[in-house]
C-alpha cells in the first residue's frame, strides 16, 4: 500500500521509464551500478524493475541516512527492501558484511558506488565496493544503469523535487577480469555508466 | 439536459468511429514504408481523439471544477514536458518548484472563483517578476537571461495559454448563460480539426512548404485546405454558440490562424532544444504539447475575442 502511493507519486513527478538498452530484466543474480544524484535514485531504479525481481533486488542505502529513525528505517528496509550500509565502519569490521549475506542468498543488489550524491549529471570517482563485491562473485552480472535527469529533479541541498522526467537506462553487462587492477575496473565500470549518458 | 450535448458528442463519437474503422482498414491494406508510418501517425491522433473526448464528457458531465483540475494536468504535464527538454540547473530549482507548485495551481483557482483581474495578470506580472528573484538569489549568473526566459516561456506557453480555454467557462455572456461548455467545445473541436485536416490535406495535395527547416509537414496546400474546412465546420456549429453563422466562422478564421502559429512557434521551440516531439523521453508515445501546441495559441486569441465582442 505505501509502496503503491510512493511508486505513484514518483511517477506522477518524474516518470522514470525503464529502458533496457544492452541488457533484459531476469532472474540471474546481478549487481545493478548507477549514478547517484538525489534521493529519489533508490525508489526511481527499484521501481523500473519488473515487479517479480524487486522482490529479489536489494538497493544498498546509507545507514546514516536511512536508518537515521524509526520512520526512515521503516520506508527503507521495509518499503523498499533495501540492506543499510555502516559508511564509516568500527575497525575490524567489514561494512560489506550486509551486502554479503543478500549474494550469498543469490538474490541482486542496487549499489550507488559514488558513495554519496553527485552536483552533476555525470558520475564521480566509484568508491572500491564495487570491485570487492566483484571479485568475490563472480558469477553476478555487473549491470551498468544510468539514471537521467534525476540531479535535476532533485538536486542536491534542495527541499522538494521539482516534476522533470526521468529515464532509467540499463546497459550490457560488465564483464570483470580477476587480474585487472583496481583502479583501471572501478575507471571502466564508470566509463559503462557515462556511456549510457 | 441540454439535448444538444448528446447530439454533439453523439456526433463526434459517430465521427471518430468512421475514422477508427478507415484507420484499420488503412492498417491492413496499406504496404508501403512511408505509407505505413502515415497510417500509424493518423492513427495514433484518433486515439489522442478518442482520449481527449473521453475527458471531455467526463468533464462536462461533472461540471466546472472537474474541468479545471483536467486542464491543470494537461498544463502539468505540458510543463513537466517542456521543463523536461530544457537544459535547467541546480539554482534554477527554486524558480521551478515556485512555477510548479504556486502559479500553476494558483491560475486555475484564480479561474475557480472567478477572479478574472488577477487571472489575467498573476502570470504576466507577479510570475514575471517573482521568478527571476528566486532565480538571482542562488547567486549563479551564468546564462542568466537565458534560463529565466526559458523558465518564463515555459510557465507562458503551457500554463497561461493554456488556462485561457477552461477560463471560458466564467466568461458572462449576456443570453447564453450555462452554456459556456459549448463555447470550450467549440474551441477544441475547431482547433483540433483544423489539425487533422491540415494534416490529411498536406498528405494528400502538399506541395508547397510553408516553413520547411521549422515544421517539414506543413505544407500551403494542408493549410487552405484544412483550414477553410475547419472554418466551414465551425460556422456549421453557429446553433451552439452565441455568434451568427458568419461570426461563427470569422471565430473559426481566427482559432484555425491562431492554432497553426502556435504549431510552428513551438516546433521551432522545440527544434532549438533539439526535439523532435516534445515526448522523446517516453519512447513510442507523443508529447501532450504535441496536441496542445495549437491550443495555447488559440486559446488565449478565441477568450480575448469572446471577451471583447459578446460578454458583459
Amino acid at each position: 500500500m505505501i509502496r503503491l502511493l510512493l511508486f505513484a507519486a514518483t511517477r506522477f513527478l518524474v516518470g522514470g521509464h525503464p529502458r533496457w538498452q544492452g541488457s533484459e530484466p531476469t532472474s540471474r543474480q546481478r549487481i545493478y551500478f548507477a549514478n547517484h544524484g538525489s534521493h529519489l535514485d533508490t525508489v526511481l531504479l527499484w521501481s523500473a524493475l519488473p515487479p517479480d525481481l524487486r522482490e529479489t533486488t536489494h538497493p544498498v542505502a546509507a545507514a546514516d541516512y536511512w536508518g537515521r529513525n524509526a520512520l526512515a528505517r521503516f520506508v527503507s528496509t521495509h518499503v523498499l527492501n533495501a540492506v543499510l550500509l555502516q559508511r564509516r565502519p568500527k575497525k575490524g569490521e567489514d561494512p560489506l558484511r550486509p551486502l554479503r549475506d543478500i549474494l550469498d542468498s543469490g538474490e541482486s543488489l542496487i549499489i550507488f558506488p559514488e558513495g554519496t550524491r553527485g552536483d552533476e549529471p555525470l558520475p564521480r570517482g566509484f568508491k572500491g565496493g564495487l570491485h570487492h563485491l566483484a571479485r568475490d562473485y563472480p558469477r553476478a552480472e555487473l549491470i551498468p544503469v544510468y539514471l537521467e535527469n534525476l540531479s535535476r529533479a532533485w538536486p542536491k541541498g534542495t527541499l522538494i523535487p521539482v516534476p522533470i522526467s526521468c529515464s532509467v537506462r540499463f546497459g550490457p553487462p560488465l564483464p570483470f577480469a580477476p587480474d585487472e587492477a583496481k583502479p583501471a575496473f572501478l575507471d571502466r565500470a564508470r566509463q559503462a555508466v557515462v556511456a549510457l549518458a | 439536459m441540454d439535448p444538444r450535448f448528446l447530439w454533439l458528442f453523439a456526433g463526434v463519437g459517430g465521427i471518430l468511429l468512421v475514422a477508427s474503422i478507415i484507420g484499420a482498414i488503412l492498417s491492413r491494406t496499406v504496404k508501403s514504408e512511408g505509407g505505413r508510418e502515415t497510417v500509424r501517425n493518423l492513427n495514433e491522433r484518433v486515439r489522442a481523439w478518442w482520449v481527449m473526448v473521453a475527458i471531455f464528457g467526463i468533464a462536462f458531465v461533472f461540471g466546472k471544477v472537474v474541468t479545471l483540475v483536467l486542464f491543470g494536468l494537461t498544463s502539468f504535464y505540458c510543463l513537466r514536458e517542456f521543463i523536461s527538454l530544457t537544459p535547467t540547473r541546480p539554482a534554477d530549482h527554486g524558480a521551478l518548484a515556485i512555477a510548479f507548485y504556486i502559479f500553476l495551481p494558483l491560475q486555475y483557482y484564480l479561474i475557480g472563483i472567478d477572479w478574472l483581474a488577477l487571472f489575467s495578470i498573476a502570470i504576466p506580472v507577479y510570475a514575471f517578476l517573482l521568478l527571476p528573484v528566486a532565480a538571482a538569489v542562488r547567486g549563479e549568473t551564468a546564462d542568466f537571461l537565458m534560463r529565466t526566459a526559458k523558465i518564463q516561456w515555459a510557465l507562458m506557453l503551457t500554463v497561461y495559454c493554456i488556462s485561457h480555454a477552461p477560463a471560458l467557462l466564467i466568461l458572462n455572456i449576456p443570453g447564453y448563460e450555462g452554456q459556456n461548455f459549448l463555447l470550450l467545445f467549440f474551441l477544441v473541436t475547431v482547433v483540433q480539426l483544423s489539425d487533422v485536416l491540415q494534416y490529411v490535406f498536406g498528405k494528400l495535395f502538399g506541395r508547397h512548404k510553408v516553413a520547411p527547416r521549422v515544421s517539414p509537414a506543413k505544407t500551403w496546400e494542408g493549410l487552405i485546405g484544412g483550414g477553410l474546412s475547419a472554418i466551414a465546420v465551425g460556422a456549421g456549429l453557429w446553433w451552439i454558440t452565441p455568434f451568427t453563422p458568419l461570426e461563427a466562422a470569422g471565430m473559426a478564421a481566427a482559432i484555425v490562424i491562431a492554432g497553426f502559429c502556435g504549431g510552428i512557434v513551438l516546433s521551432a521551440v522545440k527544434r532549438s532544444l533539439g526535439a523532435k516531439d516534445w515526448g522523446t523521453m517516453i519512447e513510442g508515445h507523443g508529447g501532450a504539447l504535441d496536441r496542445m501546441d495549437s491550443v495555447s495559441f488559440a486559446a488565449p486569441l478565441f477568450f480575448h475575442l469572446c471577451n471583447y465582442f459578446f460578454a458583459a
